[in-house]
């Protein structure tokens, strides 16, 4: 196996993680919000991966479990929120939630 | 006898504090024994170290109570000294204190404010006494202040009405400026001689200071300053025709008797420093002729009984500055004594015609209570007669005609003096009388409703037997010369010597003296009894009745103040009206207002703001550590 | 290998920047399973075959499900896809694409300036190594990781409960005639 150089591979990690931030700024959906979170989730599990290939320990995988399972979790408590948001405020804009404004 | 000294104070400022603790509860006859009777016992007590003093003859007693603090080398104590000069000034507190406490029982029985009234003229009484005693300046601060907070109290005691607030604020701020020159004076006192015992600056005096030197004649002018304003002098006179806005016995105690007479001591006390300073002596000199002839005019002319006895306060404090100017220091003390026992009477009788005619104060609206109120009537008589110094009889006729001999004759006196002087008899002679026949003769304008009660008329017959018998321990010297009162005062107070040209033909101006007041009772009789037309008359011409308004309204100084001080200051208040001062304050509170305001817009519950302003905050903290 | 990852990356950009321009949400979730499918083979030629298996069957047929069923739940119309265009505007975009390139540069100064690794031979870390050190040294966080999923499965339940409203029959004649 030929190598592939690891500032490549944190570059890559690097721009997803910035389009996925991009796009949390951007969207004013709650569920585009949330998939752009698991954007920026999946760029840093990548960082992980990328650092135990460099130093060849399963400390990186391991980790990239662990970010996967917390997703999970996260993803699952957050679509109920926002199925609750849904029914309370008939609208999908993160907009309509500011009660707690001033 | 010595550890008698400090009940003198004590006792009124004990009555002041039960009275003021608990006065609402006593009855009004427990007011009154507390109150008169804490001034009775000191006067008792006076009287007991009195007759010790006169006959033992020490140089002075002296007790030392506690040491006040100590603080850099600086240790005032609360000490008092009481040598002749003191006995004098506290025998006439105590004394005709206690009789207006007296005569105040029955005057203010009416009052609901019985309590508060002998609460602070208990305390008025206690600062005085501190004032005489104190041995050091700063204990004699202590009781000016005193006296100032007690004058201010007792102008203001109606509070309700506006006009008296007003006149008791004008009476504080007055007398705050003399106080604060006077302040200044013991700074520089402190500053050269390291302590403000009395009697050490007193000593240490004359060798540190030649005579003429500039610092004498600068701490002289500033105590000066200080005296003018207590004592209701020029330039400073302004409140005292307005601080009989007061009750009646407030009139008679303190700005007749006893705290318009501070100013008298303080220079009295300090008389080294100012024969240290000839200038500074002069200037006392004028300034009494001046403000006493300047007064005299005024009196001239109102209408109100008691303005007509302030004015004449403030012109025979003239006469009393008159003679400490001219170094004749032993007469002036004489003529404060006289002039206490027939400025009380006069204003207790006013009191007690005022009471008589319910709270009737114009003389205009007054007349033939010759009959109805005869025990007053005398009384006043005697009173005005000593006031005007009518011969031989009356004791303002030796105490006055001392100081206008020393005026011509002493060694300092020069004939511009004398004259002022000689003048203002003449006119004092002729507004005592004007203000004795318009009262009491003529048809009766207003019923008298019920006549005095006996602890009215007893004071008021006290007081006018003093002033006829008082002036007999001290008589001119080829009159008979008993020098009994310079002599208790020879070993404080420094004598003087007439020149001896004068002194063969003093005769002469005795009887000048006494021509001149008899002859202003016949001009008042004139006017006033015989033809009464005449002086509508007078009064019609133009420049007269410009005259009248002049003197009526003090001179002019009021509105001169009016314009030099007060407008521009208000003017400068209402600048800064909105407090530029504390906007340094109020702006800080309004930025952090606007802070906030602009912070809590932050908080608009999108939640795309909320992510940004994470992303911002990343990308600073990652180019800061970059940077560094 | 490295034109795999090189091919890969580069259809994992294109993808994300799909799922991120687009406004009709299936799209964009169908952009995101691309994207996930294309760091899988990243992670493949990165030497982490197991980590590639398990992200194509969590994240993308997991997660994504997931959210597919909850928009289908939502019920989205043309309408919703009208306004997400509405809100996509240009003056919207702009501002933080600045702040993203921004934070971007930075990140890559800080990756490239660091001293260029030696280019070593690629060893693949295999399962059972990740296998032996999850239930080595790694044991407590495997527990809390099934705590956390334990507290999920709770929390999406009761959270995702919907009440009926029941009136208080004092009020029904009021909210019946309201």
């Amino acid at each position: 196996m030929s190598t592939v150089s690891m500032e490549a591979a944190l570059l890559l990690a690097g721009i997803l993680f910035m389009l996925g931030l991009i796009s949390v700024l951007i969207r004013r959906n709650i569920i585009f919000m949330l998939v752009s979170v698991e954007i920026m989730l999946n760029a840093a599990g990548l960082a992980f991966i990328v650092a135990g290939t460099r130093w060849v320990q399963p400390d990186g995988q391991i980790m990239f479990i662990f970010i996967l399972t917390m997703a999970a979790a996260e993803v699952s408590v957050g679509l109920a929120l926002i199925l609750q948001i849904y029914h309370q405020l008939k609208t999908l804009d993160s907009d309509a939630a500011n009660i707690m404004k001033g | 006898m010595e550890d008698l000294l400090w009940l003198i104070p004590a006792l009124p400022f004990l009555g002041a504090t039960l009275l003021i603790l608990f006065g609402s509860r006593f009855s009004r006859g427990a007011v009154a024994l507390i109150g008169a009777g804490s001034v009775g016992v000191s006067a008792l007590i006076t009287l007991l170290l009195g007759i010790g003093f006169l006959a033992d003859r020490p140089a002075f007693y002296h007790q030392e109570v506690w040491q006040w603090f100590n603080v850099a080398g600086f240790n005032p104590s609360v000490a008092f000294h009481l040598d002749a000069l003191s006995v004098v000034f506290l025998f006439v507190i105590t004394f005709v204190g206690f009789l207006i406490h007296l005569y105040s029982t029955a005057y203010m029985a009416a009052d609901e404010d019985f309590s508060r009234f002998f609460a602070c003229m208990n305390l008025f009484v206690g600062s005085m006494l501190v004032l005489v005693m104190a041995d050091n300046l700063l204990l004699l601060y202590l009781g000016w202040e005193g006296v100032g907070l007690c004058s201010y109290l007792l102008i203001g005691f109606w509070y309700n009405e506006p006009a008296n607030g007003y006149a008791a604020r004008k009476a504080f701020i007055i007398t705050r400026v003399g106080d604060t020159a006077m302040a200044i004076g013991l700074f520089m006192l402190f500053q050269s001689f390291g302590t403000l015992n009395i009697q050490s600056i007193l000593a240490e005096a004359p060798q540190a200071w030649p005579i003429g030197s500039e610092m004498a004649l600068l701490v002289a002018l500033l105590l000066l300053g200080g005296a003018v304003g207590k004592s209701g002098q020029l330039p400073l006179q302004t409140w005292l025709p307005d601080a009989m806005a007061g009750p009646t016995p407030v009139s008679a105690l303190i700005h007749a008797a006893t705290m318009v007479t501070a100013g008298v001591y303080l220079i009295t006390r300090m008389y080294v420093l100012f024969e240290l300073a000839p200038a500074a002596q002069l200037t006392v000199a004028t300034i009494g002729a001046v403000t006493l002839l300047i007064a005299g005019f005024s009196a001239l002319t109102q209408y109100d009984l008691k303005r007509v006895l302030a004015y004449s306060t403030i012109s025979q404090i003239g006469y009393m500055f008159l003679a400490l100017g001219v170094g004749a220091w032993s007469a002036g003390i004489f003529h404060f004594m006289i002039h206490a026992f027939f400025k009380a009477l006069l204003f207790l009788c006013a009191g007690a015609i005022i009471l008589a005619l319910h709270h009737e104060q114009d003389m205009r609206r007054m007349g033939g209570l010759r009959q109805r109120m005869p025990v007053v009537f005398w009384t006043f008589l005697i009173g005005a007669a000593s006031l005007a110094a009518l011969p031989i009889i009356t004791a303002g006729f030796y105490s006055k005609d001392q100081i206008l001999w020393y005026a011509l004759a002493g060694e300092n006196g020069n004939i511009w003096l004398y004259m002022a002087g000689l003048a203002g008899a003449f006119i004092t002679s002729v507004y005592t009388f004007r203000m004795v026949f318009i009262t009491f003769y003529g048809e009766s304008k207003t019923h008298v409703s019920h006549p005095p009660g006996r602890l009215i008329t007893v004071p008021l017959i006290m007081l006018a037997v003093l002033s006829l018998v008082g002036g007999f321990i001290e008589l001119p010297h080829n009159f008979g010369h008993i020098t009994l009162f310079s002599d208790l005062l020879a070993p404080v107070l420094p004598g003087i010597r007439a020149s001896e040209a004068l002194a063969e033909n003093e005769w002469m101006f005795q009887l000048l003296a006494a021509v001149v007041s008899l002859g202003g009772v016949y001009i008042a009789y004139l006017f006033y009894l015989k033809s009464p037309s005449l002086l509508p008359s007078l009064k019609r011409s133009n420049t007269a009745m410009a005259l009248h308004r002049f003197w009526h309204a003090g001179w002019g100084f009021d509105a001169l103040y009016d314009t030099l001080f007060v407008r521009p200051y208000v003017y400068l208040a209402n600048l800064n009206k909105r407090d530029i001062i504390d906007s340094f304050y109020t702006g800080l509170a309004r930025t952090a207002e606007g802070f906030h305001v602009m912070f809590s817009d932050t908080q608009n519950g999108v939640l795309r703001n909320y992510v940004m302003g994470m992303v911002v905050g990343a990308i600073m903290i990652l180019t800061i550590s970059l940077l560094l | 290998m490295e034109l795999t990852f090189y091919i890969a990356a580069t259809v994992a950009i294109l993808s994300t920047v799909m799922v991120i321009t687009r406004y009709n949400m299936i799209h964009v979730l169908l952009y995101l399973v691309v994207s996930f499918l294309a760091v899988a083979v990243v992670f493949f030629s990165l030497g982490a075959p197991f980590m590639a298996a398990l992200e194509i069957i969590i994240y993308a047929g997991a997660i994504v499900v997931l959210i597919i069923f909850v928009i289908m739940m939502i019920n989205l119309s043309q309408e919703d896809v009208q306004r997400e265009k509405e809100w996509l505007q240009p003056a919207v975009w702009v501002g933080p694409a600045l702040l993203s390139a921004v934070l971007l540069a930075e990140l890559a100064y800080i990756i490239t300036a660091a001293n260029p690794t030696q280019t070593e031979a690629l060893v693949a870390v295999d399962a059972k190594v990740v296998g032996l050190a999850l239930f080595g040294p790694y044991i407590l966080g495997v527990q809390l990781s099934g705590i956390l999923l334990m507290a999920g499965i709770v929390g999406a339940y009761h959270l995702g409960r919907q009440k009926k409203k029941v009136i208080h029959r004092f009020l029904q004649e009021r909210s019946a005639a309201a």
